[in-house]
């Protein structure tokens, strides 16, 4: 059996990654999906400010969420005043 | 220059010469103090370090772990269930090797409710990779803060400084309050290698399979063992410079004693005073005061042992199911003992007196108990 001997400071006190976050997807942690309805959504913007993830982007009228880190919280979901977010299961989607 | 200070007020102070950079807090008896010190402190101006007064204690030390990660000295106190409920984030903490300070003051948990002082709180957190150091006087608790950043800074783990709720936080004994410069002399900035910086990003305590994981715990006790060294050195530092020497023990009149009260915190003040009285009528009688618990002092202690040594072990504190807990790793650290008798007294706990009397009826009844330690602990309690 390999056995762990001498140089116990060999090893660093912490394991630091350089690498970018941005290539950390958490959008595959979802299950179920956020769908907008664009011609119910009334433009308010609730969405984009109360989406933990920062992943509601206000390009147009209609929000789009970046589904590469929507982890599927569904926040937006019960948030959104016009009912305009569906939540699909990702197995359907 | 000599102040009036409670336990309390002397963390507080030992935080402002420290020159903490970020304390963080949330009420919890017998602990507030220590926060409304500093947070009066800041109001006039003295502390100049951040204050955060956080939603819950689960949330101050998270906001410690992060300033701690940025490069910040870090401090804050709790007490019992505030200490519970900061579990997890301790051992964040220690894992991510941020030197955090923190002094906990003893309390009972519930149920049922009690306040008073119990080591339990404390000693639950065992396992988690803080060091812990248990005071005995209000002057032990501020000296113990500053040494603790200089060992906790050069060990890269974490550190509680422990003292008795009421009984130290709570009472005023004169302390004497070392000069800023003086203490900037002793404790230098905190400079880590590594901390989070906008302008060198690095992602910190990330995902690592268990090849990596069993290195960095190696690695966390092999820093752990040389804690035992560090607090002897720097004990001794401090000592040089203010006239107050520490190490992991505190040994009293142990020379030739061969029945020997272990005690720890404010109880081993008392117990000097035990010894005394037992010594004027002509008994062998010493207290060894265990400071460290975490790194547990187990070379420092099997140096102290002869064959014949019997420990009288007063333990504020329990673990249901096996025993006092002082007791119970004295035993594991001296294993195998030649001819050393452990015997375990469960006292005090909730805040019960362990007096005087109650320590020389301890010490006489270990003394003359002849033959086999004990396995279970014997249950005792103050008659007055």
């Amino acid at each position: 059996m390999p056995l762990l001997e001498g140089a116990d400071k060999a090893c660093p006190r912490v394991i630091v990654s350089e690498r970018s976050m941005d290539e950390n997807r958490t959008g595959n942690w979802r299950t179920l999906r956020p769908v907008i309805d664009s011609g119910k959504c009334t433009g308010c913007l609730i969405c984009w400010k109360l989406c933990p993830e920062a992943c509601v982007e206000l390009t147009e009228k209609v929000p789009r969420i970046d589904m590469d880190y929507c982890k599927g919280c569904g926040i937006c979901v019960s948030e959104c005043p016009a009912r305009c977010v569906d939540f699909v299961a990702e197995s359907a989607a | 220059m000599k102040k009036v200070l409670s336990g309390n007020h002397a963390a507080a102070v030992a935080a402002r010469l420290a020159r903490v950079q970020v304390a963080a807090g949330y009420p919890i008896t017998p602990a507030t103090q220590v926060f409304e010190a500093l947070a009066e402190m800041r109001a006039k101006g003295e502390f100049p370090g951040e204050f955060i007064a956080a939603e819950s204690e689960h949330s101050v030390m998270a906001a410690l772990l992060g300033a701690a990660t940025a490069g910040a000295r870090t401090f804050t106190a709790t007490s019992s269930h505030g200490l519970a409920y900061m579990h997890e984030l301790l051992h964040w903490v220690a894992g991510a090797r941020l030197p955090v300070v923190m002094v906990d003051v003893n309390r009972a948990l519930a149920a049922p409710w009690n306040l008073g002082t119990d080591q339990t709180d404390s000693l639950s957190q065992r396992d988690t990779g803080w060091m812990q150091t248990y005071c005995s006087n209000n002057q032990e608790v501020l000296d113990t803060v500053l040494m603790s950043f200089k060992i906790a800074e050069r060990v890269m783990l974490p550190s509680m400084v422990v003292l008795d709720g009421f009984t130290l936080s709570h009472s005023y004994e004169p302390v004497d309050v070392p000069k800023q410069a003086e203490v900037d002399a002793f404790l230098p900035p905190f400079r880590p290698v590594l901390r989070l910086d906008p302008d060198q990003p690095m992602s910190f305590g990330s995902l690592t399979g268990p090849k990596d994981y069993l290195r960095l715990r190696r690695r966390m006790a092999a820093d752990l063992a040389e804690a035992e060294d560090a607090i002897e050195e720097v004990g001794r530092e401090f000592g040089e410079l203010f006239g107050r020497p520490y190490g992991q023990l505190d040994a009293y009149r142990c020379e030739d004693a061969e029945t020997v009260l272990v005690t720890s915190g404010a109880v081993g003040s008392t117990a000097r005073a035990a010894v005394d009285a037992l010594r004027e009528r002509g008994l062998k009688a010493g207290n060894l005061r265990l400071r460290a618990f975490r790194p547990f002092p187990a070379r420092a202690l099997r140096a102290f042992v002869r064959p014949g040594t019997r420990l009288a072990v007063v333990d504020r504190n329990l673990s249901p199911g096996a025993g006092g807990i002082f007791a119970s790793e004295i035993k594991a650290a001296l294993y195998p003992r030649s001819g050393i008798a452990v015997h375990g007294y469960v006292t005090g706990l909730g805040g019960g007196d362990i007096s005087v009397e109650l320590l020389q009826e301890v010490w006489e009844r270990v003394d003359a108990a002849r033959g086999a330690d004990p396995a279970p602990a014997v249950w005792a309690e103050d008659a007055r």
